[in-house]
């Protein structure tokens, strides 16, 4: 082999340097470019978490699907989930960009090996959960994710943009049926509030430990993979949400929560990052039941999976007796 | 409560608008059905296509109760014994071969039926492009789960099986409407036994209708299912009642 190669062969310092320099001028990796071992690992590990969110993400608002209060708004969430499998789906696809299969991750998630976001481990327990994990939830995934839509990683960040354009549309959704319920009955108002009141910290959560405890920052943003740390994302959503909350005439669970006129930001309360540890090792309110009902749909439609591959074997394309059939029954 | 249903006069003749209402109740009652699949579906192309079918079916029965009322009322606010839907659409979903074989019948008549509503139902020429994708749906799953495994086969011949005995009341009249029910039923089974035939399953040569199936759900008569499935899709909105969404 070595006598092919020219002398002036590119070692794998070429490779990096080529890489670094790619990533410092902003341009897209793409799959068949070389990339270190770790920024691979990493992004598989991000990509295929993001992708398990939107799955396992489904369940706490399926749950309201049978009990939406209007068919207006059966419409509406039945077709948010169905863009969060589509989501899930787009995910799966950029991550097999990097070498790994969707079976394998779903095996990965299955097994508890990989990890999805921890606010839907909490249960949605009124209608206006529903609303809650709009505004909040899907707004703080926004605000994490709309960097992402410039990710060094190509595949990534074109999933971004189209994920990001759907959710926007969710969130002013969940923000207007939080609206309907704040400027509703009495009865409508204090569930609005109450789901609030529940969502508002695990939301705030979402943004990940503190910078001084995060383990994965200072590479990812060195790789632009992540472009802004923790903390400022969530400083971000917090300054966005407190006008949102005062339109909505709603307020949110924060007794510290003031104007800070030198930062020109919101100060905020003391996060219970107990409750975060708690929740990401698994003992949050929903872990079992989530990872449970994400299994037994996969094991439960096992026999379906194998009769399709089954199906597909024997109809393979180029078996001209099953094409012929297939014609004659059009 | 307003019972807002149009409900067969004092004197018992039907009411015009009562075909319109079986049909969006169809629509309406499958689609829920559908509904609760979201999160438990085989793989998740699945998720994404029942859901699409659930929405598109929700978008029929709110274009037809349109005609007929406010949607919500019609369908928040009846009971079970004002429903009009047939009795296999409000058939639980079972494993996936049960929901794809009533969707295979459902879809297949639907379709066939809305091709002689064009010039009556405004919504018909929309509805049957929709109802044209679902149809080739259930019918590749037929054929997969039909002609995959000795496992699939099994379970796909036993949810035609059990289903078979509500697909006699499609061909009942629907009020209001001109149809030709000969016709319908002739394509229906021609097109039915063809898929089944072809995936391999045997088709049933058990009645299509019993005492109580027969044209029963189109007369407010249900099954037990139903009601628990009313019971789950009203409670909220009745739970506060005047209030808006």
């Amino acid at each position: 082999m070595t006598t092919v190669l020219p002398e002036t062969a590119p070692g794998p310092e070429a490779y990096e340097a080529a890489f670094d320099a790619a990533v410092a001028a902003d341009e897209r990796i793409e799959p068949r470019d070389w990339m270190p071992d770790a920024y691979r690992a990493t992004l598989v590990r991000q990509i295929a978490q993001h992708a398990h969110s939107e799955i396992i993400g489904m369940q706490p608002e399926a749950n309201w699907i049978t009990r939406a209060p209007s068919l207006r708004r059966k419409a509406i969430l039945m077709a948010k989930v169905q863009d969060e499998a589509g989501h899930g789906l787009y995910l799966y696809s950029a991550a097999e960009t990097l070498g790994v299969g969707r079976d394998e991750l779903l095996d990965k998630l299955h097994s508890g090996r990989q990890k999805y976001s921890s606010i839907f481990n909490y249960p949605t327990l009124t209608w206006a959960d529903v609303g809650a994990i709009g505004w909040l939830v899907d707004g703080a995934a926004i605000t994490n994710q709309v960097p992402l839509c410039r990710c060094s990683y190509g595949p990534y960040a074109r999933a971004m943009v189209r994920v990001c354009k759907e959710e926007s549309f969710h969130q002013r959704q969940g923000y207007e049926l939080l609206l309907e319920l704040s400027r509703g009955t009495e009865e409508q108002h204090a569930m609005a509030q109450d789901a609030v009141d529940r969502w508002w910290w695990p939301s705030l959560m979402m943004f990940g430990p503190p910078d001084d405890e995060s383990a994965h920052s200072a590479q990812s943003m060195a790789w632009k993979i992540k472009r802004h740390s923790n903390d400022e994302l969530r400083q971000r959503f917090v300054d966005i949400c407190v006008p949102q909350a005062e339109a909505l005439g709603l307020t949110l669970p924060d007794p510290d929560l003031t104007w800070n006129e030198e930062t020109g930001h919101w100060d905020f309360g003391a996060i219970d990052w107990s409750e975060f540890k708690a929740v990401l090792k698994g003992n949050g309110p929903c872990n079992e039941q989530r990872i449970t009902q994400r299994r037994l749909a996969h094991e439960e439609g096992a026999w379906v999976r194998d009769a399709a591959a089954a199906y597909a074997a024997k109809h393979a394309p180029g078996d001209n007796r099953t094409h012929r059939k297939e014609a004659a029954s059009r | 409560m307003s019972q807002a249903a149009p409900e067969t006069s004092a004197a018992g003749s039907p009411a015009p608008a009562a075909g319109t209402l079986a049909l969006a109740d169809d629509a309406l009652v499958l689609s829920h059905r559908l509904g609760e699949w979201a999160g438990h579906a085989p793989v998740l192309e699945e998720e994404v296509a029942l859901a699409n079918i659930a929405l598109d079916l929700l978008g029929q029965a709110r274009a037809l109760y349109a005609d007929l009322g406010d949607e919500d009322e019609l369908a928040f606010l009846r009971e079970e014994r004002a429903f009009r839907n047939c009795q296999l659409v409000e058939q639980p979903n079972g494993d996936f071969a049960c929901t794809l074989a009533r969707q295979l019948f459902f879809s297949t008549w639907q379709e066939l039926l809305y091709g002689q509503l064009l010039e009556s139902v405004p919504l018909a020429g929309k509805a049957v492009k929709e109802i044209a994708y679902h149809r080739d749906h259930a019918e590749h799953w037929t054929l997969r789960l039909g002609d995959g495994t000795e496992d699939s086969h099994a379970r796909m011949q036993a949810a035609v099986d059990g289903l078979w005995r509500f697909t006699g009341e499609l061909f009942q009249p629907l009020e209001g409407f001109d149809l030709d029910l000969d016709a319908l039923r002739a394509t229906w089974t021609e097109r039915v036994t063809g898929v089944l035939t072809h995936a391999t399953l045997t088709v049933p040569e058990t009645p299509q209708s019993g005492g109580w199936t027969a044209g029963a759900g189109r007369q407010g008569l249900h099954t037990e299912s139903f009601g628990r499935m009313l019971a789950e899709m009203q409670h909220l909105h009745r739970s506060h009642p005047g209030a808006t969404w």
